[in-house]
């Protein structure tokens, strides 16, 4: 039988593609011949705004690159500033910072387990994922005053202290995410049909993840334990212990039990980081006007909710970056979808975008 | 694969390669300098001689006369960092393509090339990859005029 290659467009104005990615599926009939991803629908060009703003004024435009996890592109940018300047960071601006990144991973991870639900057609598996992350939101509405993109962290630390009812909120929280990760595995990973939809779906062996770039639960699901918390740490995580949950076949249900069981770690965290909190100063003594040295360039990353999340900065000795690039994990974790596509039938591919869990505010910037 | 540390490293590229590469220590990182063309053989050894499987970050910045590209590298298995710096001239903006050493480099450059107009030789699909195809210049370059207020 005479049998055409066609394209099928998912995308970019798609809920299931969790934003404005497009991914031209190439067909023979059922089955991916390749997939084609078209990017920038989200450009803003964030690197040359940055050129144009002070170190200070930048830190906003941070909080939009990966807004499910807003606080972790934040702190990634002011650490990297700080460690330009030798800006050294009071311990209990440490901790809180701790907190609101680990409850900023859970936030993201929370999308992509709600998100995965609905685009495999279980909706009650969004409304679970949405109404636990709602409590982050309060937590975050507290701190910054903003739910969505809170700018709370600053460089030198952190923009107010935390306000008396902060502490038990999320202690509460805490101590229900066990509670929530049973229901998710009850509800969705036990489920036949979800395991049909998940297994052996999208596979990402090691070499492959390596070579590709990937970072974050996407590389840690093809089973290498890599987790800059542990290999590089930053902030205060050399004092944390938690461990980092990898996968053995890197197919999607690895991926997806991945992020669960990183919730569940964030979680350990979270708890370490509220027993230990010192009393003390929220920020450092920062000048108003930051120029660090002509000349100097610094690159800094940070695990991300997404994976590697790194900043290259370069100095002429003025106010602004002379130069400021995001190396952004969802940009480039997004370089496999066609591989783990590949050879996949159609319904693959919204698995497979739905367990990579890129964010194209930070893919696109 | 032998066992060896990041200063013994250096000390057998320095002599591998000679006056094409200059290192510099700053406070976070060995910087290889290196010209451009040992470039692709500079990375093959670094991949192949000393482990270093993840190339984590592609930048490139614009100094007027000159362009430079900076290749941030790490070891997964070791836990070793470096940087490799090399330069090319504005009027002939072009590099080897690493995409054979590491795959992560297709988009990478294929966003240096986007962003600042850098090409990559040997790069098999070498397009814009976050602008639209009809956009015209490279913003990120500092000539760049920007349109709006």
């Amino acid at each position: 039988m005479q049998t055409d290659i066609y394209r099928v467009n998912v995308g970019p104005i798609h809920p299931s593609t969790h934003g404005g990615l497009h991914a031209e599926a190439v067909m023979d009939g059922e089955i991916i011949q390749d997939v084609i991803v078209h990017l920038g629908y989200v450009h803003r060009s964030v690197e040359k705004i940055a050129e144009s703003r002070t170190y200070q004024q930048f830190v906003p435009y941070t909080a939009r690159l990966d807004y499910l996890a807003t606080n972790l592109p934040v702190l990634g940018y002011c650490q990297t500033v700080e460690k330009l300047l030798g800006i050294e960071v009071p311990e209990r601006a440490e901790y809180i910072r701790v907190i609101m990144a680990e409850l900023s991973r859970i936030a993201s991870h929370q999308i992509a387990i709600a998100a995965t639900g609905i685009d495999l057609g279980a909706t009650t598996g969004l409304m679970y994922g949405m109404r636990d992350r709602e409590r982050i939101m309060n937590i975050f509405e507290m701190t910054g005053g903003q739910r969505l993109l809170s700018s709370y962290i600053r460089i030198g630390g952190v923009a107010a202290d935390i306000p008396d009812d902060f502490i038990p909120a999320v202690r509460s929280f805490v101590n229900d995410v066990p509670q929530m990760i049973d229901e998710y595995n009850g509800l969705m990973t036990g489920n036949e049909i979800w395991a049909a939809r998940m297994q052996g779906v999208g596979i990402l062996n090691p070499e492959d993840a390596v070579k590709y770039g990937v970072t974050g639960p996407n590389l840690r699901a093809s089973g290498i334990a890599y987790d800059i918390r542990k290999a590089e740490p930053y902030g205060i995580y050399d004092r944390l212990d938690f461990d980092i949950p990898t996968g053995s076949r890197g197919d999607s249900l690895d991926r997806w039990t991945v992020r669960i069981e990183e919730v569940r770690q964030s979680g350990r965290i979270i708890g370490q980081a509220l027993d230990n909190l010192p009393e003390g100063e929220i920020i450092a003594r920062v000048p108003k006007t930051l120029k660090p040295d002509p000349g100097k360039d610094i690159y800094h990353r940070i695990e991300s909710a997404k994976g590697e999340l790194g900043y290259y900065i370069v100095s002429d000795g003025g106010n602004k970056p002379y130069r400021l690039h995001v190396r952004a994990p969802s940009f480039i974790n997004l370089m496999v979808l066609p591989l783990v596509c590949r050879g996949g039938v159609f319904q693959d591919i919204i698995t497979n975008i739905a367990t990579l869990d890129p964010i194209l505010g930070e893919s696109d910037r | 694969m032998q066992e060896f540390n990041l200063e013994q490293m250096v000390q057998n590229l320095e002599e591998q390669i000679g006056d094409k590469l200059r290192t510099v220590r700053d406070q976070f990182f060995i910087v290889l300098n290196i010209d451009k063309s040992e470039l692709r053989s500079l990375m093959f050894k670094l991949r192949d001689d000393y482990g270093f499987n993840h190339l984590a970050n592609l930048s490139s910045v614009d100094y007027g006369e000159e362009f430079e590209l900076v290749y941030h590298l790490y070891s997964i298995p070791a836990n070793d960092k470096i940087c490799v710096k090399t330069r090319v001239v504005r009027n002939s903006a072009e590099v080897d393509s690493l995409i054979e050493i590491w795959s992560t480099a297709d988009w990478q450059e294929r966003e240096v090339y986007d962003l600042m107009g850098i090409k990559f030789k040997g790069h098999p699909n070498l397009i814009r990859v976050l602008l639209p195809d009809d956009f015209e210049g490279h913003p990120l370059r500092k000539d760049f005029v920007m349109g709006g207020r």
